[in-house]
């Protein structure tokens, strides 16, 4: 696409735009003097990890900072007038008519208690730029244009009756739909299935360029930002970092840190064989109430290897989880470890069986006591499982926190005063401190960014090798069970679709969801999505 | 919509159980009572023999299993019993049944509870979403702090300041709530506003608050954040973005407030010289008159199960996620 990149062509210009927000009893710089230029039609991707700032900065673009935020310098230009210095009332007149968002999680962004062609159409008619009647005709329109199943009615829904991808696509609509001259898309793909986010980026991408509609897309996934933008900001502690068009960013990036979250995914790990099965399902089936949820699944695990059980929301791997840690008994099938069956249920089981199978969590916020010290919470195991107490305790706590790279210093902090990368090698110390054979990782990365993932994939492989532990690792991400596994199971529906050496797996030929499943997986090349659209139809 | 029909009458049928199993809980416990109607009438000096004599003519001398499924199969019918009071040692009996006794009274306690409805749940909403509207203004907080105040002084003081204020020093009501059956309704309203204007002072305070915090506390939902970036007015925003999502918290409060209308208003009543059941249920426990106890007790059940069964049935309509589900 080529640009018209003349002044006079600049719809949205943002200078020197500084925003602080209200925390801890102060107020914080979030933006520190960014500047933006965007053109009429074009897509700007704005790209960072968590705390850069781009959220806010995209709710910027609109005048719209966020409660307990506030601008305090720099001017927000859009088509010449600065929404800085606009009252709310007069911003508002923008909002939902030349300038709309769409929002990360669309389950939680659309009202339950009203219809979908309601919501979608409700700016557009407020705005008064189409009736009622007109503007739900566009909206239909809209929804065939974004393929979503039976446009006609599916409006006449809500929000809970439709899936999470289709709430994302109608929330496309409802942007789209006062036809505007900017749209600012927040991670909108961030929280769906890999394979619901081609269509939803096939669709936004198409829609945006037949309106020629400009916009901002916010990710912090860079592969899915390239097949989107024509250009990329990098944003880091609210400063700009670097900005160029898509291929030369892709290609050629000049600073230190955009090479670094370029080259995150570089972690290999090389698999090995082994034929010792220190855990394995045998032939499991499990249900929640009525709703069966796994079907003769069988899964082994080598003895010092890593499975990684991969597949999207709603293929079971969580509740395969469930049923070998014991929190479910299954209906049929069992638990074997070292050879011998486990008690279906937590509470049969022994103190020894449940000392050598650990767990750790994706929320390590939330897996830890927010009242307890680092050494209440690794020192809790070490007591119940090895008896230590006292300064025994301590000294092993210490050790323990060495092996995850934190020194004694941490010993006596709260959770809260750690950051999300250190909560999580926490809980890993304390999975560590019952001297587990077995820890089943439970999307244990999938809350951090990029760079705090590799360090902590890069950790669990090197207790692997020292302590010979078993690892269990479900995951939704690709990338990253290419980076740790030897072996690899394809979960879906219940079911196990695929399973073997990940060499075996990741080589052709796939049954078909497998073949799915990697073919959605987003490619740092700009033309990948145009490629894999256009395979599929 | 089917589903709903279904749920719906699940809940009543827990409401007859619930009933069902009150009403034990209203039998034994007076059955736990200490003391004696027969001795309460009769006098300490009356002999043993007259007392056996007085307790078989009422039924008291039969097994309490007995009089309880002999009570409850009234009761099912209509039939609460015959009072106690009217009777005494002579053998003469003026005494009335129950229904009749109650009747009349529960019709002035309903028409003080409506009015006061009528006035306190429009004032306690439109308080409810103006101040979440102006949240932490002046206005926000000069109300909660009225309202805060009113709920804090006891009821009969709250009726006295009314009765210093708009009977004595301005005459505008009167200070007595007399009515009987042949009041008309005009008179009927004007006799009952100091009662229902306490009240309504007593109960706006509980859901005035209710309602902005439940509102409130969808302000922060993403949708309504979503909704502000389409163009919304604040208005716009807690009116049909935050209220319809609100409803159920609400109607559990205006619920829990208008059965207090009915079954605990007995100071305001005493205040006012008003008969409502709330007075006719404290002068038949002193007299221990046990039918009329019973039979009051029973109809404050019912009036709670009722209102909650409505609140949630409120809850259940406006949560789109029952009404219409996938």
């Amino acid at each position: 696409m080529s640009k018209d990149k003349t002044s006079q062509n600049i719809l949205l210009q943002v200078k020197e735009l500084q925003i602080e927000g209200f925390s801890d009893e102060k107020w914080h710089k979030i933006i520190k003097g960014v500047d933006l230029t965007l053109f009429k039609g074009e897509v700007l991707g704005i790209i960072g990890e968590s705390g850069a700032g781009k959220s806010t900065l995209g709710l910027a673009a609109m005048g719209y900072t966020q409660p307990g935020c506030r601008i305090t310098g720099g001017q927000i230009l859009f088509n010449g007038e600065n929404l800085a210095r606009l009252s709310e009332s007069k911003k508002r007149k923008y909002w939902g008519n030349r300038m709309t968002y769409v929002a990360q999680s669309a389950a939680a962004s659309f009202n339950p208690a009203h219809r979908l062609i309601n919501q979608t159409t409700d700016s557009t008619v407020r705005a008064g730029l189409k009736n009622r009647n007109d503007a739900f005709k566009e909206a239909r329109k809209l929804y065939e244009a974004l393929n979503l199943p039976d446009p006609h009615n599916i409006g006449n829904r809500y929000p809970h009756q439709v899936s999470g991808g289709q709430l994302q696509r109608i929330m496309t609509a409802m942007a789209m739909s006062p036809n505007p001259d900017l749209i600012v898309f927040d991670e909108p793909t961030t929280a769906l299935d890999v394979t619901t986010q081609v269509e939803v980026l096939g669709a936004m991408r198409s829609i945006v360029e037949e309106f020629n509609t400009a916009a901002i897309y916010i990710t912090h996934d860079l592969s899915v930002v390239a097949q989107m933008a024509d250009r990329i900001k990098v944003l880091r502690y609210g400063e700009q970092v670097e900005e160029a068009e898509t291929r030369v960013m892709l290609e050629s990036p000049k600073e230190e840190y955009t090479k670094s979250l370029w080259s995150v995914r570089s972690l290999q790990k090389k698999e090995e064989v082994e034929e010792d099965i220190v855990l394995e399902m045998k032939s499991i089936s499990a249900a929640y109430g009525a709703a069966r949820v796994l079907f003769d699944v069988g899964i082994k695990l080598p003895r010092g290897r890593t499975v990684a059980v991969v597949g999207e929301s709603g293929s079971g791997k969580s509740t395969a989880a469930r049923v070998i840690t014991g929190l479910l008994p299954p209906s049929e099938g069992s638990v074997m470890f070292s050879g011998e069956s486990l008690p279906a249920e937590l509470k049969n089981r022994t103190r020894e069986q449940l000392q050598k199978i650990q767990m750790i969590y994706q929320m390590a916020d939330v897996a830890m006591n927010p009242r307890q010290t680092v050494r209440e919470i690794i020192g809790r195991p070490l007591e119940f499982y090895l008896g230590m107490k006292g300064e025994l305790n301590r000294s092993r706590t210490i050790e323990l926190l060495e092996l995850i790279d934190l020194d004694e210093s941490f010993i006596d902090r709260l959770p809260s005063e750690l950051s999300g990368g250190q909560k999580q090698r926490i809980c890993i110390a304390r999975a560590l401190a019952a001297n587990p054979e077995v820890i089943i990782c439970d999307e244990v990365t999938s809350a951090l960014d990029q760079i705090v993932q590799e360090g902590i994939l890069q950790l669990l492989m090197r207790l692997q090798k020292e302590f010979q532990i078993s690892y269990l690792f479900i995951t939704h991400d690709i990338s990253t069970v290419k980076a740790i596994s030897d072996q690899v199971v394809v979960m879906s529906e219940g079911k196990v679709v695929e399973q073997g050496l990940k060499s075996i797996v990741f080589s052709p030929p796939h049954p078909d969801y497998t073949q799915l499943l990697l073919s959605s997986v987003p490619e740092m090349d700009p033309d990948w999505l145009t490629n894999i659209l256009k395979k599929r139809s | 919509m089917h589903s709903i029909v279904k749920t719906i009458l699940e809940r009543l049928g827990l409401g007859v159980l619930t009933l069902f199993a009150v009403s034990i809980i209203i039998f034994s416990a007076i059955e736990m009572l200490p003391g004696d109607f027969g001795e309460a009438i009769l006098g300490q000096r009356a002999t043993p023999e007259t007392v056996a004599a007085f307790r078989r003519q009422l039924g008291l001398d039969q097994h309490p299993f007995v009089r309880y499924i002999q009570w409850v199969l009234g009761a099912i019918q209509g039939d609460l019993g015959t009072s106690f009071s009217g009777r005494n040692a002579s053998g003469v009996d003026r005494s009335r049944e129950v229904v009749g006794l109650i009747a009349p009274r529960l019709w002035n306690t309903m028409f003080l509870a409506s009015m006061t409805a009528i006035i306190a749940v429009p004032i306690s909403l439109a308080l409810g979403i103006t101040t979440a509207l102006f949240r932490n203004s002046v206005f926000d907080r000069s109300v909660n702090t009225a309202t805060l105040t009113t709920i804090s002084f006891p009821e009969f003081f709250v009726a006295y300041i009314l009765i210093l204020l708009m009977a004595s020093l301005y005459p505008v009501f009167p200070s007595l709530a007399n009515v009987d059956a042949d009041t008309l309704i005009g008179e009927r309203v004007y006799r009952t506003a100091l009662p229902a204007l306490t009240l309504t002072l007593v109960i706006v305070a509980h859901m005035m608050r209710m309602t902005r915090a439940a509102i409130i506390n969808l302000l922060a939902s993403p949708y309504i954040q979503m909704a502000r970036l389409s163009g919304a007015s604040q208005l716009e925003i807690i009116i049909k973005h935050a209220l319809p999502n609100a409803w159920a918290p609400i109607a559990t409060v205006i619920a829990f407030n208008l059965a207090y209308l009915v079954v605990g208003v007995v100071v305001v009543e005493v205040v006012f010289v008003y008969p409502g059941i709330g007075q006719l249920m404290v002068d038949a426990v002193r007299t221990r008159d046990i039918p009329v106890v019973q039979g009051c007790a029973l109809i404050f059940a019912v009036t709670y199960i009722l209102l909650n069964l409505i609140a949630d049935i409120i809850g259940i309509i406006t949560n789109p996620r029952l009404l219409h589900p996938k």
